[in-house]
């Protein structure tokens, strides 16, 4: 986990681009959901109101560099260079080993990117303070489960470079649907109920990012709050399986690429 | 002897897919390992060489755990390299001269606490090891370095070092001097030896430069085509290829017919110069024939291991085989 936040805390030039990015765009997003919602004419859309709605998009602007929802091809790059050798020779599960530099990499995103979006986003609009004790404790561990179960499909998106060798097919998939289903571009509880109940029960993509500021925001009561993170913890604990799986079959049929 | 790397009938074949006609692709099996058999004692300081496409790295994934055999059988430090393959790892030291096993970010420095914590190493070892590593590889000068803007001979030193600070019993080494200068490869070359002098080690070698494998190995394992085709020391390996040390004189005053020494070849004779290749005397015994003759200069040329694994490689026949 250390050298996970030790490596990405040497590109501070990257950091400083990457939040600044984050908080200009975070001014574009928000602008057009508060007029979307304005347009609706009611109080609240799919439950959230003009405060939810600018809570969801300045966390959600830190929260995508946390959980990392695009640009990780570390692995693919590895297996593309056959550098994917290191990996097996080191005394612990490639699976254990990539996930804890990330954890690593995401800690150091929480304090860097997570940040700044959030604190400049109150200055220029409304902001949801959760009202019970209890929201925030759940928001923190449904951001790490968050941060795991993408950490977990990213490695299965980079683990098809084992079999395909160019994973930019799946990465684009990868890219187009998870922001457009994991609650990026817009709240997915927008979204009418026969669309939305089975898009988070049978798909792992509500549990990356809309599940977090969700329970942030209290559009649900607590009961509700904690079944979403649940789901989001089998999510996570199916993932990972996943991944293992994955790597095993893969580990038997590696072709080290380069010699 | 404890054998600590065993093999029997070692395989491993690949599947390559062969163009043939604008959509139709006929699929070929190649063996890159086909048959090897191993049994390295503990301490032992092995080269294994071979052309390019032998099967040498293909050998040493095999053993460490990352290919898994297509047949046969291995064993390392007694497990199981593929299914115990995290197990074998905190035993094993592996460096690929071709890829970086450090953390490409970071300096040396930091990537060795991480490896202290991965391989769970005591402090005190890591520290004693690192510090041993520092003086004899000269590591002080660029511990601080992110690895992406070391040269290669400071990475390959690097490299060196992060394979042994967990005391590893078996090191693989899979061309550890590529690309390096004369200096630094003398440096791995030395530090090396002084690993295998202690006897702890064992230490399995591929190279394309042989100078690394006289200085190191005593004993030599030749690969071609996937199959172990020579198994014992350099000299062994010379004599079943012929190679001869030949021994030059350099003449005062021409000579009207130059002497026939029994167990010596005469390859060159010229007015001022002699060339025998020694097929039985000692060069004691050849200079002793020669004690008559009035010597300018006088050399003995070793066998050079070039030509003999050249000779190997290219399959060339050894017309001066005895």
């Amino acid at each position: 986990m250390g050298a996970g936040f030790r490596r990405y805390s040497t590109y501070r030039q990257a950091t400083v681009a990457g939040a600044f990015t984050n908080t200009v765009f975070g001014f574009l997003r928000c602008y057009v959901l508060l007029a979307v919602a304005a347009g609706a004419g009611t109080a609240t859309v799919g439950g959230y109101d003009a405060a939810r709605l600018a809570t969801f998009v300045w966390f959600g602007q830190g929260l995508l560099a946390v959980v990392l929802l695009w640009g990780w091809t570390e692995l693919a790059d590895r297996i593309r260079t056959g550098d994917v050798v290191a990996d097996l020779l080191r005394p612990v599960h490639p699976v254990t080993r990539y996930l804890a530099t990330d954890l690593g990499r995401a800690g150091h995103a929480a304090l860097t990117r997570l940040v700044p979006p959030v604190l400049v986003g109150p200055l220029f609009f409304p902001f949801y303070v959760p009202h019970r004790w209890s929201t925030v404790p759940l928001f923190v561990v449904s951001v790490v489960l968050a941060t795991v179960l993408c950490f977990g499909c990213r490695f299965l998106v980079n683990a098809t470079g084992y079999w395909l060798l160019d994973v930019r097919g799946p990465m684009v998939l990868w890219a187009l649907g998870s922001g457009v289903l994991a609650g990026l571009y817009f709240p997915l509880r927008f979204l009418p109920d026969w669309v939305a109940v089975p898009l988070w029960l049978l798909t792992p993509l509500p549990s990356l990012f809309q599940t977090p500021l969700d329970v942030l925001v209290e559009v649900d009561p607590t009961p509700r709050q904690l079944w979403l993170v649940v789901l989001q913890a089998v999510w996570v604990v199916a993932i990972l399986v996943l991944c293992h799986l994955v790597q095993r079959s893969a580990e038997r049929r590696l072709v080290v690429q380069g010699g | 002897m404890m054998t600590v790397i065993a093999a029997r009938e070692l395989r491993k074949e690949f599947t390559v897919r062969v163009r043939q006609g604008r959509l139709r692709r006929a699929r070929r099996t190649v063996a890159a390992v086909d048959g090897v058999d191993l049994a390295i004692a503990r301490g032992e300081m092995v080269g294994y060489i071979g052309p390019n496409g032998a099967g040498k790295s293909t050998t040493l994934k095999m053993l460490t755990g990352v290919l898994t055999p297509s047949g046969g059988e291995v064993s390392v430090c007694g497990l199981s390299p593929v299914r115990q393959r995290t197990r074998l790892a905190r035993r094993i030291g592996v460096v690929f001269g071709q890829r970086t096993q450090l953390w490409w970010d970071l300096p040396l420095r930091d990537s060795y606490d991480l490896l202290r914590h991965i391989y769970r190493v005591p402090a005190a070892e890591h520290a004693a090891r690192l510090r041993r590593c520092r003086s004899l590889l000269d590591l002080d000068e660029f511990l601080d370095i992110p690895v992406r803007q070391l040269s290669l001979g400071q990475r390959m030193r690097g490299e060196l070092t992060a394979a042994l600070l967990h005391g590893p019993e078996v090191l693989f080494l899979d061309e550890p001097t590529i690309g390096l200068d004369v200096v630094s490869k003398q440096a791995v070359r030395g530090f090396l030896a002084e690993l295998g002098a202690g006897g702890d080690v064992t230490l399995m070698l591929t190279t394309h430069d042989l100078a690394d494998i006289e200085k190191l190995c005593r004993r030599l394992l030749v690969i071609d085509h996937g199959r172990v085709v020579h198994d014992g020391t350099i000299e062994a390996l010379h004599a079943r290829y012929g190679s001869r040390r030949r021994v030059v004189v350099e003449l005062e005053e021409p000579l009207a017919a130059p002497p026939e020494v029994p167990g010596a070849t005469l390859v060159t004779a010229g007015p001022l110069r002699l060339e025998y290749d020694l097929t039985g005397a000692t060069a004691g015994e050849l200079l002793a024939r020669l004690a008559g003759l009035a010597f300018r200069d006088l050399s003995i040329v070793e066998p050079d291991i070039e030509d003999v694994v050249a000779r190997l490689y290219t399959g060339a026949p050894v017309t001066d085989a005895p």
